[in-house]
């Protein structure tokens, strides 16, 4: 009897220190709630209630009626999108642009970083660095405009140079042929730079004892970079993929949107664009809401189903 | 280890591999370049020589057009104030919070995070986040380019990772000598993390000066718009500066087009271009970089 009572005077106690009584821990507290408050209410107006309006893609929404008295459709807006034709155009148009970036834009970074890594001037290095990491900071707006200002046939260097040593001019902007190379040039130019500082910072990890022990063993620089460099950034490059799988439908709005034109149009309109357009130029809030709905649906089974295939392979993953 | 390199192969490779990057360095740089040179030069020359990087003749009259008309210095204005009230809502918002889900104790803690982790990975979209904004009443209002991304979910959790690794003796220290929670994130913390929070800062107003979609999604009134969106108008749509063209001086001789276009993507280019060197010491210690796998 004594002995219970000794414990659970103990249990008491240490319910007292550790464990406070939620109103206590509220009161304590509460200068930290009033600071996490603006945040809390930032994430559930902004992205949150957007969440929950999802809900629209299944309604019917008019604008005199409002979110609650619009009638619930089902999945009509759906059904109208897959049977539309311009379904598929925008399904390839997307998958083409993420593959050529997959195929030409991904491994630029890497091989960017791998010719930096041989580079031993570190003052050629650095200032190298530099330059190619300005155009990120640079708006989509202003690559679009400095593109425009380039290519245009009113006057622009690359036509003018064309047409004084071919006779003939190429119009790159409303070409739906050279919609895709240019987005991927713009890419490259834009970010292969800024690209190459995580695959830096990787390889900075590197020991510098496993080349002097390669060296050693008698392997050159092909047989070190494939045996020592390559193998540090493979975890690297594996997360990189997942993240990339993960937005295969994302193009980036901004750039395809400032990229496109009616002359293009058959290349160039992705899903974001495409949204854009039905809902917010022509207003049909309920079926653009349901073409944003499977863009987010596919992107999260991919994230998630990537993420899972690379902890699969024994790499670590993502979430 | 140097006497490997020295092989014929190897130094055909080394100098191949300087020049390519050499190169690469260029063309990050050239286009620039070239535009800063074109917005100066003269009329004739833009139509007589494609490339240059010197003009012969030196004239500001693409800048003084620039200058003289409403439109483009009303949206050079927009921009800087648009950056600078966006950037302290950003500030605020993401180190309160951030300084608030770094307390381990605190009941729900869990759940926020969690909360901000899902918003990561799913979320509603462009047309319901367009119709929030637009029940607010937000619409055609600068609080619709500040409030939407007051915080980056990425940018939050960096800061909050910052603030939990900071000493905890410091913590007790300060509540012994009286200090209440808000002193202690006033007085302790916010100076002990100048050089985190001065990244995002940059950051943070490097995006709201190039934002274009905020204000193509949310500002209908061309008389609010921020200099990226005018300069869409100027050089891609090629309606130069609206409606102030023609209520210019009858004597102003017109200078190009296309050096007026010139003239504008610099003024896009050299507020970023000036705080370049600032980012470039933040983000080169590698601050954002132990974070980006989350």
């Amino acid at each position: 009897m004594k002995h219970n009572a000794v414990t659970t005077s103990a249990a008491a106690q240490r319910t007292s220190v550790y464990r406070p009584s939620i109103m206590s821990r509220l009161k304590r507290d509460k200068w930290m709630y009033a600071l996490l408050l603006p945040g809390l209410i930032y994430f559930l107006v902004f992205k949150y209630v957007p969440m929950w309006g999802v809900l629209l893609a299944f309604k019917n929404y008019q604008p005199f009626l409002g979110f609650w008295k619009s009638e619930w459709v089902g999945f009509e807006h759906f059904r109208l999108f897959f049977t539309n034709p311009d379904f598929f155009m925008l399904l390839r148009n997307t998958l083409v642009l993420s593959f050529y970036n997959l195929i030409f834009f991904f491994p630029a970074p890497i091989i960017a970083a791998l010719m930096l890594n041989e580079v031993r001037i570190a003052l050629y290095k650095r200032a190298v660095q530099t330059l190619i990491y300005v155009p990120h900071f640079i708006s989509m707006v202003i690559v679009a405009s400095l593109t425009y200002v380039f290519l245009t046939t009113e006057g622009g260097p690359v036509n003018e140079w064309l047409s004084a040593h071919t006779g003939k001019t190429v119009d790159f902007l409303t070409s739906p042929d050279w919609f895709r190379p240019l987005i991927i040039i713009q890419t490259i130019w834009k970010e292969c730079g800024w690209g190459t500082i995580i695959f830096l910072a990787a390889l900075a990890a590197v020991d510098v004892e496993q080349y002097e022990a390669a060296i050693v063993d008698g392997a050159n620089r092909l047989r070190q970079l494939w045996h020592i460099t390559l193998p540090a950034l493979r975890s690297t490059i594996v997360i990189l993929l997942i993240l990339r799988m993960g937005h295969v439908l994302d193009n980036g709005f901004e750039q395809i949107y400032l990229m496109l034109n009616p002359l293009n149009r058959e290349n160039a309109e992705v899903f974001d664009t495409y949204v854009y357009m039905m809902g917010i130029t022509q207003g049909a809030f309920s079926y653009s809401t349901a073409v944003g709905l499977f863009k987010s649906v596919v992107g999260v089974i991919l994230v998630l189903g990537t993420n899972w295939l690379a902890k699969r392979f024994g790499q670590s993953g993502l979430y | 280890m140097a006497k490997t390199y020295r092989t014929p192969a190897g130094i055909t490779f080394d100098v191949f591999n300087y020049i390519v990057l050499g190169l690469f360095a260029t063309a990050a740089i050239l286009p620039f370049l070239y535009v800063i040179a074109g917005s100066f030069a003269s009329d004739a020359e833009l139509t007589k020589r494609a490339v240059f990087l010197i003009p012969e003749t030196f004239t500001l009259n693409a800048y003084k057009f620039i200058f003289s008309t409403d439109t483009i210095v009303k949206s050079i204005g927009v921009s800087i104030y648009v950056t600078t009230i966006g950037t302290l809502v950003n500030l605020a918002f993401t180190v309160t919070m951030a300084y608030a889900l770094a307390k381990r104790g605190l009941m729900g803690r869990n759940l926020v995070l969690n909360l901000v982790i899902f918003s990561m990975l799913f979320g509603g979209g462009m047309i319901p986040t367009y119709l929030v904004i637009r029940d607010l009443h937000l619409l055609d209002t600068y609080w619709a380019l500040m409030l939407p991304g007051a915080i980056n979910a990425f940018n939050l959790i960096i800061v909050k990772n910052f603030f939990q690794e900071l000493p905890p003796e410091l913590e007790e220290a300060a509540r012994i000598d009286g200090c209440t929670e808000i002193g202690l994130l006033l007085r302790i913390v916010l100076p002990l993390s100048a050089p985190v929070l001065a990244t995002f800062t940059l950051f943070y107003a490097v995006g709201h000066w190039n934002d274009f979609f905020s204000s193509l999604l949310y500002l209908n009134d061309p008389q609010k718009w921020p200099l990226q969106v005018l300069l869409r108008q100027i050089v891609l749509l090629s309606q130069a500066a609206a409606g102030d063209l023609n209520s210019m001086d009858p004597n102003f001789v017109k200078p190009p087009e296309q050096s007026i276009k010139m003239a504008v993507i610099v003024v896009g280019t050299v507020p970023i271009l000036m705080v370049y060197p600032f980012l470039q010491k933040h983000f080169a210690k590698g601050v954002l970089l132990g974070s980006v796998k989350g």
